[in-house]
Parts: C-alpha cells; structure tokens; sequence
C-alpha cells in the first residue's frame, strides 16, 4: 500500500513523538528547567560572597554561570533515561519494530527532543544569568566555539541518558542512575576552582570530562584564553558519544531478543 | 490448487525455541507447526507459559526460532523479514500506545511510520478511529480511555498502515476485559476476519477459542497436544455428557468406571451421551434401577474447556477418551 518510509522520516517522527510526549509531561522538563536557575541563584546569592574565584572575575556570578549551563545539560539530559526506559517496559517498542523502526531512530528521537529541550531551558538559565548581572565578552568566533561545546555535550549525555535508560530495569531506577550524571559538575571547576579543593580530588577535577567544557566555555563567553580546551572537551564529547551509541545499540539489542 | 496454495498466509513448521544461559535451557516450543488461511481465525490455546507469546513474537519477526521454519503472507520470517513486516499487524499483550498521546496522535504517528504521507496518515487515522468507535474519543488522551477502548486503539494502531486485508497475530486481545468490551473486540475481530484478513490470536479463554476461531491449536509446555475445528476438538471429548449427582459413595465409587468426569467433593460424575431424551433416559434407568442412587442430573455439552482439560492433563486426571 506504501513504500517503507526513509530513516530521515522515521527520525523525524520519533522525534515529533518525543517532543510531544515531554509538552505533556511539563512537570518532569518544569522541574529539570528550575532547578538549575534554583541552584544558580543559591549558589550567587547564598555561598557566591564566601567564595574566592581570584582576581579575574569582577563578581560571582560571572565565574559560576558556564558551570550552571552543564548542570543545566545534565538535569535536562536525565529525563530522556525515564522516557526511554518507559518505551522499554510498555509494548510499544514491539510495535514500532513490528514496523521496521530499529533501536536508532528510537533513541535518536528521544535525543535530539533532549536537544531541543536542553535548548530552550539553557536559553532560559542565560536569560535569569543576564538578569542578575552576568556579561559575557565573547567574540563572534567565542561564542560559536561556545555554543558549540555546549552542543556537543549536551547531545553526547542525552545518548548517555538514553543508554541508561535502557540499562536500567525501571523508570524509576533510570531517574535514580541519571542523578549521579548530574553531580559531575561538582567535583570540577564548575563553582569553587579546583585549587580549593584537597589535593587528592585535583586528579579527579582536572581531568574529569566536565572540566575541559567548563573552562573553555567560561574562557570562550568571558574571552579570556582557552588554551586547547575546546579541543579536549570535542573530544570527550565525541569519545562519550561514540561509546553511548555503540552501548545502546548493543543494549537495545540485547533488551528486545 | 494454486489459488488454495496462496490463501494460506501463515504456514509454520517445526518451530523450537529455548531461552536461557546453556547448561540451564528451557525449551518453551517444541515443534510448533500451523496454517492459517485468508479469512480465517486460528486461536493458540493453552495456559501460561505454554509458548503461545513466542509462536507469536517468531512469526511476527520479533524473535527468531532455534529451528523450524515459517512463511507468513508468502515470505520468510527470517530471510525476508521486512517484507513480513510490511504484511502483518501486531497487537500484543501489553497495549503498544502513548498514554499521554491523544487517539488520533497514536494512529497518525503509527501510519507515517508505515509510509503514509502525512496528509494520508491523518485521513486514515480518521477513518479508523469512526470505524472502530472512537470518533468522539480521538482527542483525548489514551490514558483517558476504558480497557475495551485502549484495545481496539491498539488494534487500530496494528491496522493503520498495513494493507488490507492482512495478517493479524492478536496476543491475548481480552485479557483484562469486562464482557461487554470482549464481546465488542470480538466483533471486531470477525470483521476482520470478514473483510479477508488472516487472523490468528492466542487466548486462555476457551470461550473465546470456541467464539470466534474456525480452528484451533491447543499448546501446552511447548508443544501441540490438539488441533482442529472447534467442534471436531469437542467431539473428541464426546458430544455430551450426562452429570450425575449420587446419594451415596458407594454409588459414585461403583459407577466411577464408566464416566469421563469425576468431581469426588461433589460425588458428581459425567457419563458420555448422545444427548437424546431416549439414551438419557436408558442411560438412567441402567444406572440407577431403583431410582435411589441419583439424586439430580443435569446435560452439558461439551465446551472446549473439557478438551483442553482432558488434553493438557491427561497424563495426571482421569482418561478422557470415549
């Protein structure tokens, strides 16, 4: 009756699906949009005069929005674990394989809706950023190069979250792994430098994958010099991406033989 | 002959399949064979775990047997799967819907999965909402919806992109139905079944079985214990049965010989008959000459239930045979 329909419509309409499917769930992307302008606002207002980011921030709030925008990323990512694991445990997936949709479409829909979510609440967090007096000095060439990290790490832990999801044997132990995600930022120099911290922890921070796309947001939006940390951060970003599909591909296999 | 040939839409052969870690295998089929034709209802009887669901997921594509082979609308379900795909509509145990999508999304979503361009998708989702009774239900959320109305949902969502008529594997399209929603899936179902489609759907309903299918396979631990026509399957237990209930134990322990049924807690026993006034009355007056053994009596037909209870424990009940 029909000819089987392209991988960019099935794409298309997985993604139409998972978009749909979070308008309707407004309370999880409510919450995953709050809570980072919640902790933003507690941590300029309530601990930001207690702490010490050195003489080449004029205030707080400058220092601790980049590392804001990842924590943003992985709230945001970790409502797509929940959402995948959810298609696993309904008979939905047997429908959508019963019509030739395999694993990557699926889990691709969920992330680029993940995308797009993560996009409009990180436009959000930078506009509350604006509000109470964060002004970013990129370049043109920062900001894209900004924008771009940003991008690359908010996809890599969405594909991240998907494969947690179909790790995980319930929704609910889907939501409980993604709050581990959403810690990295902390042990890194997301809101005090790393310099503060004991010394047995700087191993972790520096080289911990959160790290590299933090600085080199923070330097890129402030334009200060970035080093090569740009590059260190599109590679972790490319390196978690390639093991996140390699894994869900393999764990969607696994989850529906 | 040829034309007899392409009307079978499924045809499977000595399919087997075990899950497990080796050394621990649990085979759950066990040489599973079966032909459904066009317009015609095949029922999978049995109970729990007696490989219904995955006779179902192997000819649907979604798993593949460790042996045997199978056909569906022509093509091979391992070698050509895409095309069996494209053939077939699946409703599975659990309803395959978005809650939080409204009916009319779920189809249209479904049919531009299949092919269908959007403004054909949306025209057919119309369609089979009105047919199958959802018109005024189609914006609201599935969540919103009675168990009888997610499954004909799901059933439509099957439908909504293949052609018509197809296949249909229903896996237990019942389970959890008040009897008004039953009655109406059924109707549904012979509608299908009406319009040319090949159906066949597993059940634990033996009611169902002998509603709606024109023949009937009875699995049990993987394996086929009966099959055929719905009547030929209860011909085998006999036509009818007289049910007797005695006074006494000593008159059920002296008769017990010669029934096919045994209820000792309510010294109840089924003597086979043809169902005529004559034979039951000899029957009676053979048994109980003195008019004191029997206290009540009553007819039953045979129902698929005595088949299947007779077939899946005969090796541990009493003898069914006639």
């Amino acid at each position: 009756m029909s000819d089987a329909p392209g991988a960019l419509t099935r794409a298309t309409v997985m993604t139409g699906r998972s978009l749909l499917l979070s308008r309707r769930n407004t309370d999880a992307v409510i919450t995953s949009m709050m809570l980072p302008i919640m902790l933003m606002l507690i941590f300029v207002y309530f601990f930001g005069g207690a702490i010490d980011t050195g003489a080449a921030y004029d205030s707080y709030v400058m220092y601790v929005v980049p590392g804001v925008l990842f924590l943003c990323a992985g709230f945001g990512s970790a409502t797509t674990a929940v959402a995948v694991s959810e298609d696993m445990k309904g008979g939905i997936i047997d429908r959508f394989r019963s019509l030739d949709v395999g694993g990557m479409p699926i889990l691709a829909g969920h992330v680029v809706a993940s995308t797009i979510r993560n996009l409009v609440s990180t436009a959000l967090v930078f506009a509350v950023a604006v509000l109470i007096g964060f002004r970013p000095a990129a370049t043109p060439a920062g900001w894209l190069a900004g924008a771009t990290v940003l991008l690359a790490y908010i996809v890599a832990l969405s594909w991240i979250s998907a494969a947690i999801g179909l790790l995980a044997r319930t929704p609910e132990a889907a939501g409980g792994f993604t709050f581990f995600m959403s810690f990295l930022p902390y042990p890194s120099s997301a809101f005090v430098p790393v310099d503060s911290m004991p010394g047995w922890l700087h191993g972790f921070a520096d080289h911990q994958p959160v790290t590299p796309a933090i600085e080199s947001l923070r330097g890129l939006l402030l334009d200060q010099p970035v080093g090569n940390t740009p590059w260190t951060a599109l590679a972790w970003a490319a390196g978690i991406l390639l093991v996140a599909v390699a894994l869900s591909g393999a764990l969607f296999t696994v989850r529906t033989r | 002959m040829s034309t007899a040939m392409n009307d079978v839409m499924i045809e499977a052969e000595g399919l087997t399949k075990s899950y497990g870690r080796p050394g621990a295998r649990v085979r759950v089929l066990d040489g599973v064979g079966l032909r459904v034709a066009r317009a015609g209802v095949h029922a999978l009887l049995g109970p729990n775990g007696a490989g219904k669901t995955t006779t179902v997921r192997i000819l649907a594509t979604l798993t593949t047997a460790d042996s045997g082979t199978a056909l569906v609308a022509g093509h091979d379900v391992v070698t050509d799967r895409r095309r069996v795909r494209r053939a077939i509509s699946l409703t599975g145990q659990f309803a395959a819907l978005d809650e939080t999508l409204t009916g009319e999304e779920n189809l249209r979503m479904m049919a531009r999965l299949s092919g269908l361009p959007r403004a054909r998708a949306r025209e057919r989702a119309e369609e089979l909402l009105v047919r199958f009774g959802l018109g005024d239900a189609a914006r609201r959320q599935a969540r919103t919806y009675s168990g009888g109305m997610r499954r004909r949902l799901d059933l439509a969502a099957g439908l909504v992109g293949s052609p018509e008529p197809g296949v249909f594997f229903l896996d237990e399209p019942t389970t959890g139905l008040d009897p008004r929603s039953r009655r109406e899936l059924w109707q549904v179902v012979r509608d299908l079944a009406g319009r040319g489609a090949a159906v066949l759907l597993t059940t634990q309903y033996l009611d169902e079985a002998d509603q709606l299918a024109d023949r009937v396979t009875v699995l049990d631990q993987g394996g086929i214990v009966a099959e055929g026509t719905p009547d030929s399957l209860k011909s085998r237990v006999s036509g009818h049965r007289l049910d007797l209930v005695l006074s006494t134990r000593e008159a059920y322990l002296r008769l017990a010989a010669r029934a096919v049924h045994h209820s000792p807690e309510t010294r109840t026993l089924g003597i086979p008959t043809d169902g005529t006034a004559a034979h039951a009355r000899a029957l009676l007056d053979e048994i109980d000459p003195h008019r004191t053994d029997v206290d009540r009596f009553s007819l039953h037909t045979a129902t698929l239930d005595d088949v299947f209870l007779a077939l899946t424990t005969a090796a541990t009940e009493a003898p069914a045979h006639v």
